[in-house]
């Protein structure tokens, strides 16, 4: 569980976080959405107290994150794929950090094979490709056994094999009975991996809502459809909530309806149809303009209070 | 693969001084280059010894009575401090330059007890090195300066405590070097800062009239923590044993500073 309230940093003149309030809840993956810059590493640091809040709280399973004594038993990490000293072997690393909590050796060996690095893992941890790095990163933060995962962009780097991976063992966690709060820039991707979006913009919260009812309300579906008589079948399919845009030529684009909607449509008036295809909603659009309001939303009043 | 194959935890989780030292050890020897490093200084110190007493046999002084033979044996000392010294800096402010200080901090939320390991972990570990190494290159040297007759014994007055208080000055170098590299946060800032602490102050007082600079001297750090590796009391610098407490205590105020410094700021 983890519990911001009012969480705000500020550096020099500018607001990084700005009156973040949200609550991450055990048992379920919690994406941490936001473009580049939004605040969202930002965040991450203060929950570990890595950064101190310039006003608001934080807390991790109830208490302040330095209060906790046994830490890595209680919030497991992923912060920069890269931290790690490149000379030093994957396992020693693990090591010298299981030693501070008084985590077994063993425990380094499972966690080095559940990651699959058992056969990299007295290798200099610099001769690591990205992937393997984003491995190491994992088992860093499943060191400790910890009720609460906090993992800063976990995909980046990874190819498709690597990205199920990820996901599967997320969602493990999850089940578990675990925190989950995962970060990423890329709504298709946090779509397909979180239950629950926490959305940010320029520090500022956007949206806290489920993710499938996040697709519902804000992805929109598009049918592309491709005919000899565009111009006939767009006057068909005008009414209420649906879309139609011209492409050129002799293909539209429709918003608001459906294939079979349109198909039945054109069969009724006896219009041919050379394609008709369902594309994928364009949450990521949806997503992008909503960011986009947050920081046009920000970049006047608030600009000048500071 | 996924976290369901994981073993639960067994044992005591939490966090002890004791662990944190257990950590930074694992750290310090599990760097190649912190182990050449190490073996690099030990050489040099020992190197250096016997290559000067070897100079000094075959070119015997004309007047024996000012022969210092344990000055001699030990003159490696001078070079050794620069290693242990930028060691020190790196064994901190490569954690900063790697991100690791992040990785560490989060294991080890109490910043003051993190760097408060690194230094008793970095200082036993100097120690068990400096110990031996002074030891060794002593009866080297003398071993050679005794084809001459220069040598001396450790039981000769002060020689024992110029010997092993070599080995405490290589130690307060180190230790200088970690607080310098933990209030920096950066590799070259550390190094160039020990350096000039070390170096610069002397060569700032040649600048003045010679009645000032006399008497303050012996208040600068390498004056002051070089007292305790000499066996004859130079009169312009502090007696052995109060030169290297305030090289002690400049030490501890640069470990002092580091410290708030961790506490204070953001990594």
């Amino acid at each position: 569980m983890i519990e911001a309230r009012g969480l705000t940093k500020r550096y020099g003149d500018r607001l990084a976080v700005d009156g973040l309030t949200f609550t991450v809840r055990p048992g379920t993956v919690t994406g941490f959405l936001g473009p580049n810059g939004a605040g969202k590493s930002t965040t991450m640091r203060m929950i570990l107290g890595l950064d101190r809040p310039t006003g608001g709280t934080v807390l991790v399973n109830g208490k302040p994150y330095h209060r906790h004594v046994a830490p890595l038993r209680e919030v497991g990490a992923l912060l920069e794929a890269r931290s790690v000293h490149p000379g030093r072997s994957a396992f020693r690393h693990l090591l010298a950090l299981a030693q501070t909590n008084g985590i077994s050796r063993t425990r380094v060996d499972d966690v080095l094979e559940a990651v699959g690095l058992t056969g990299a893992a007295r290798r200099r941890a610099g001769r690591f490709s990205l992937g393997m790095g984003q491995r190491l990163g994992i088992a860093t933060a499943l060191l400790g056994d910890p009720r609460t995962v906090i993992l800063d962009e976990p995909l980046n780097g990874l190819d498709t094999e690597g990205i199920r991976w990820v996901r599967e063992l997320l969602r493990g966690l999850a089940a578990e009975g675990r925190t989950v709060f995962v970060s990423s820039h890329l709504m298709n991707e946090m779509a397909l991996t979180a239950e629950h979006l926490i959305v940010i913009g320029n520090g500022r919260l956007i949206a806290d809502v489920g993710t499938a009812e996040f697709v519902r309300t804000r992805g929109r579906n598009v049918v592309r459809v491709r005919t000899v008589d565009p111009d006939t079948l767009a006057a068909r399919l005008s009414g209420p909530g649906v879309e139609i845009s011209f492409d050129g030529g002799e293909t539209l684009t429709v918003s608001g309806s459906t294939t079979d909607r349109i198909g039945l449509a054109a069969g009724a008036a006896g219009i041919t149809l050379l394609e008709l295809t369902a594309q994928q909603a364009s949450l990521e659009e949806a997503f992008i303009e909503l960011t986009r309001d947050a920081v046009e939303y920000r970049a006047n009043p608030a600009g000048v209070s500071s | 693969m996924t976290g369901n194959a994981l073993p639960t935890r067994t044992g005591d989780q939490r966090v002890t001084r004791l662990r944190v030292i257990r950590s930074e050890w694992t750290k310090l020897r599990s760097l190649l280059s912190t182990i050449w490093c190490l073996a690099a200084t030990v050489a040099l110190l020992v190197g250096v010894g016997v290559a000067y007493a070897s100079l000094r046999v075959a070119r015997p002084p004309a007047d024996p009575s000012a022969f210092d033979a344990t000055a001699v044996s030990l003159a490696g000392v001078q070079l050794a401090q620069f290693a242990i010294g930028v060691l020190g800096v790196l064994f901190i402010t490569g954690e900063y330059a790697t991100g690791t200080i992040r990785v560490s901090l989060a294991a080890v939320p109490d910043r003051a007890v993190l760097l408060w390991g690194k230094a008793v972990t970095f200082g036993v570990a100097i120690a068990g090195l400096a110990v031996p190494a002074v030891v060794v290159t002593f009866y080297a040297g003398q071993a050679i300066l005794s084809a001459e007759h220069l040598d001396t014994g450790i039981g000769a007055p002060g020689v024992l405590r110029a010997v092993l208080g070599s080995a405490l000055f290589l130690i307060a170098v180190g230790l200088l070097g970690l607080g310098l590299g933990a209030l920096l946060r950066n590799s070259a800032g550390g190094i160039s800062a020990l350096f000039g602490l070390l170096f610069a102050p002397q060569l700032v007082l040649g600048l003045l009239p010679e009645s000032m600079s006399d008497a303050a001297y012996r208040y600068l750090p390498t004056p002051a923590g070089a007292a305790i590796t000499a066996v004859h009391s130079d009169p312009v610098t502090l007696g052995p044993w109060t030169g290297f407490g305030l090289f002690c205590l400049y030490t501890a105020i640069v470990l002092g500073l580091a410290a708030w410094r961790l506490r204070h700021r953001d990594v």
